[in-house]
């Protein structure tokens, strides 16, 4: 029988590693996705043990969409990091200033 | 107890997965981490009884979106080494910031309880139940209009992302079926009227 305390603290520290990893590679955006991935994957974490400890499927469809939405999400990331690539033969997050004020 | 022992070992092994995605030096190294990770985090959802979702993500998101990762990966050429700059003098901030939100995580699950007692064990699922069965009930019946938005929403991704890759080379053959339609006999075949002529 696992505790949920460790379900939610494992889900934690998965979320504070990816928030670690966007600080420490802050200037590539292919990581910075991989590690928005991550967080999204701790999240799904909480709404699965959620739903198995209180016996409620609702936990479990969320986790559904976010799936989805997750899939949707870098399809169109990652279509836009091309596209960028294509145009400035870059994705270090400094180069990209062409909208600062 | 073994789903104790099983649970305590892949944990461990995906927050090493998890820590090899944020530190790897290849981004290709990264994304494998992250399938690494995926498949770790689908053995816990199977022992949190979530069978329908784990296998969802193995097939959906280590199939098809991690493998969409590794090919954009591949086919932008990188420069690793001008992205790695400051990756020392970012990580104690990192590590720093890692350290709070897990104090604060790990304060929140601790101290105020949550209501549930540690020990509650959820009601064994009934022999032949399925998790499948049962999440497609609800999905179908009460959400069914997030199911359609979710269907929608895919959609606009897959619109989205083509339009946005999709670019007109020059010097390329295409077809205009427009011109092709509206194309008259005239514009192709000349009749001429000429009297027969004698063998020579």
């Amino acid at each position: 029988m696992i505790p949920l305390s460790h379900v939610l603290l494992l889900s934690g520290v998965l979320f504070s590693l990816s928030v670690a990893g966007i600080f420490i590679n802050r200037k590539n955006v292919l990581l910075l996705l991989m590690c928005i991935e991550l967080m999204l994957l701790a999240v799904n974490f909480n709404f699965i043990a959620f739903a198995y400890y209180l016996d409620d499927l609702a936990g479990q469809v969320f986790v559904f969409f976010i799936l989805t939405v997750a899939a949707a999400e870098s399809a169109i990331g990652l279509a836009i990091l091309v596209v960028l690539f294509r145009e400035r033969r870059t994705i270090n997050v400094e180069d990209l200033d062409l909208m600062r004020g | 107890m073994i789903v104790n022992i099983l649970f305590y070992v892949f944990a461990a092994v995906l927050v090493i997965a998890a820590l090899g995605v944020i530190t790897a030096r290849n981004p290709v190294h990264c994304a494998l981490f992250l399938v690494f990770a995926f498949f770790n985090s689908a053995v816990i959802w199977l022992l949190l009884e979530a069978e329908f979702l784990a296998i969802t993500l193995l097939v959906v998101y280590v199939g098809a979106v991690m493998v969409l990762w590794l090919f954009v990966v591949m086919m932008l050429d990188v420069d690793v080494t001008a992205l790695r700059e400051g990756f020392t003098r970012y990580a104690p901030l990192g590590a720093l910031v890692a350290l709070i939100v897990i104090a604060q995580i790990g304060l929140v699950v601790y101290v105020r309880g949550l209501g549930l007692s540690a020990d509650t064990v959820p009601v064994p699922k009934p022999d032949g139940y399925s998790n499948t069965a049962a999440l497609g009930e609800l999905l179908y019946t009460k959400y069914l209009y997030p199911f359609e938005v979710a269907a929608v929403i895919l959609l606009v991704a897959i619109v989205a992302a083509i339009t946005l890759t999709m670019r007109r080379r020059t010097g390329q053959k295409l077809q205009d079926i427009a011109r092709q339609v509206s194309v008259r006999a005239s514009d192709r075949v000349r009749i001429v009227k000429m009297d027969a002529e004698r063998r020579p």
